[in-house]
């Protein structure tokens, strides 16, 4: 039976512009951070109010998870846009959405209001994209 | 906050911006009745406003940017009054009484943990590193891991 789950991979373009993108922009705390051969790190994050929950910040590069023309497929899908890799919640949406702007985040949809709440899209520094929610 | 609250976006603008003045300054000495001018509240309105939206009084939260940093400081291995002062606390021990009161533990306490962790992670980093993807790309107990050292 599954109890839970630990982690959930979201493949970057460069993982020190991810740190600083989820660490300084989101606020997310840095769970691990092991450097894995010269170019590579096993860095996982957390949403603040969220430690058990890493989001592993994994970089697209060839080797045996990608061959060299996979990397340049995922890449471009991603600087696309193509993937959304789930929902953040948050207590008052507006004031996150105008700090969020302010540090030069990308949204794709403004704050708006649904059935359930107030939701709106940003994009990370890659091109992966998030929901941003506050529930009714 | 309902959302049928909100068209009044200039009060967001403000408050946020009081919360980036924070993010930004926590290192110096901040006057949260500085900061409630800056934005142009009365002081009780800008604290009121302030705990609505980020659920902590301004000075609540600029002590948890505070530790917040102090954390990542640990992390990179600096020592503990470096660090005291580094993020803007003005003696060791208000910095350890409220570090201890957040974290749980002693600042130097807090640091020796970080130091511990990051020699195992150098030592052994398959055991920091989930073992299906270090399998998937290739990262095996005969890897390379000197070369990171």
């Amino acid at each position: 039976m599954i109890r839970k789950l630990t982690f959930a991979t979201v493949y970057v373009l460069n993982q020190a512009s991810a740190y600083d993108f989820y660490v300084n922009k989101l606020g997310f705390k840095v769970h691990t951070d092991a450097p894995i051969g010269k170019d590579n790190r096993w860095l996982t994050v957390t949403p603040p109010d969220q430690p058990e929950i890493e989001i592993s910040l994994l970089l697209v590069t060839e080797g045996e998870m990608f061959t060299k023309e996979a990397v340049k497929t995922v890449t471009e899908l991603i600087q696309k846009g193509t993937f959304g890799h789930g929902g953040f919640e948050c207590n008052d949406i507006y004031a996150t959405y105008e700090e969020l702007k302010s540090k030069g985040v990308e949204f794709a949809k403004p704050p708006k209001e649904e059935f359930y709440g107030v939701a709106a899209v940003f994009k990370d520094d890659s091109g992966n994209w998030f929901s941003l929610t506050q529930k009714k | 906050m309902t959302t049928e609250q909100y068209p009044k976006v200039y009060l967001y603008k403000r408050i946020v911006q009081a919360k980036l003045f924070i993010d930004t300054n926590f290192a110096d000495k901040i006057d949260i009745d500085h900061i409630s001018d800056e934005a142009f509240f009365s002081k009780f309105h800008f604290i009121r406003l302030f705990k609505q939206i980020y659920g902590k009084t301004p000075h609540q939260y600029l002590t948890s940017v505070r530790i917040d940093n102090a954390i990542l400081l640990f992390q990179k291995d600096k020592p503990v009054s470096d660090v005291c002062f580094a993020v803007g606390f003005e003696s060791l021990s208000s910095f350890s009484g409220l570090f201890k009161k957040n974290v749980g533990v002693s600042p130097s306490t807090y640091l020796a943990q970080q130091q511990y962790r990051k020699q195992q992670i150098i030592k052994n980093p398959l055991n920091y590193i989930s073992g299906c993807f270090a399998h998937k790309f290739g990262w095996t107990e005969y890897s390379n891991f000197e070369e990171v050292k």
